[in-house]
């Protein structure tokens, strides 16, 4: 089976380093790893590469982690590839939003790698 | 509406004895899963008028004012490392990335320990000043609740400075 190709969405770039990490500690069968500041560049690169899974944060210059979803739920290039938000904020609402706009689970920042492992290997295996 | 920027349909929520406590604790599990550092007491020490290092989230709804991570420049570079797991020091826009994404867990994780908060408090993009010629002021005239932990013997100063 070829290796997942997953992007990864924050305007952190330690944030994003710390997610890749958390993915590859966590023994999923990855490729390669994409990166993208916001949801603007997030969107160029689902338009010119093949993903398998996009995690996301929310709070971003540019465009948001929810206005992402919400684009990618429209986007031909996007269909079935599922969205995780990783993000500090707690709130219900934010959570049942992000869900509401097409995301498929969603990990509260501090996470540990199992956190991770438990909400992206079942959309990666599936 | 965003209920969180809803003011009225909720109430300020007061500060209590118990927050220094919840802070610590919001602070003691960000360094532990993200940085692999169990953070301890560092008993009394003179908190700095200059810092070298101090991130800053802001905090509005039903708690307003800013939650702050204020250190100095070697021990911001020793976390930035330890959350990158580098051996080596991390570049100057690293160590700020990093500080600032340490305080914006610690902000977010205290509103989790907060009944109501979670939902009625937004929290800001962070902010980090550094260098030594400068002094914090805040101009919230509320609560401050502040504690002193020691990361690997450095210390490290957690605020929240409340209006009222």
């Amino acid at each position: 089976m070829a290796k997942k190709r997953v992007l990864i969405v924050d305007d952190s770039a330690v944030m994003r380093k710390i997610v890749e990490r958390s993915l590859r500690q966590a023994g999923l069968d990855l490729g390669e790893v994409l990166e993208a500041n916001n949801g603007i560049e997030a969107l160029s690169m689902v338009r010119q590469n093949s993903i398998d899974l996009i995690l996301t944060d929310i709070n971003m210059p540019a465009m948001d982690g929810l206005e992402l979803v919400r684009q990618l739920a429209a986007m031909e290039a996007a269909r079935g590839v599922p969205v995780v938000m990783i993000t500090t904020e707690a709130s219900e609402s934010r959570v049942v939003e992000a869900l509401s706009c097409g995301a498929r689970g969603y990990i509260r920042k501090p996470f540990t790698p199992d956190q991770i492992k438990d909400h992206v290997a079942p959309l990666l295996e599936g | 509406m965003d209920p969180a920027l809803d003011f009225n349909m909720y109430s300020r929520i007061q500060p209590s004895e118990g927050w220094v406590l919840l802070l610590e604790t919001s602070a003691r599990e960000v360094f532990e899963v993200m940085l692999g550092t169990e953070l301890t007491q560092m008993g009394e020490v003179e908190v700095p008028l200059t810092a070298h290092c101090t991130a800053m989230v802001g905090l509005a709804g039903r708690l307003c004012g800013v939650l702050s991570l204020r250190c100095t420049a070697e021990t911001a570079g020793c976390m930035a490392a330890k959350m990158l797991g580098s051996e080596v020091g991390a570049a100057e826009y690293t160590i700020r990335d990093a500080i600032a994404e340490i305080c914006n867990m610690v902000a977010g994780n205290f509103k989790t320990k907060i009944p109501g908060l979670a939902e009625g408090c937004m929290l800001s993009v962070p902010s980090v000043i550094t260098g030594k010629h400068y002094q914090m002021h805040s101009l919230a005239d509320g609560e401050r609740v502040e504690v002193c932990l020691s990361f690997d013997g450095h210390p490290l100063w957690i605020g929240l400075h409340l209006d009222r």
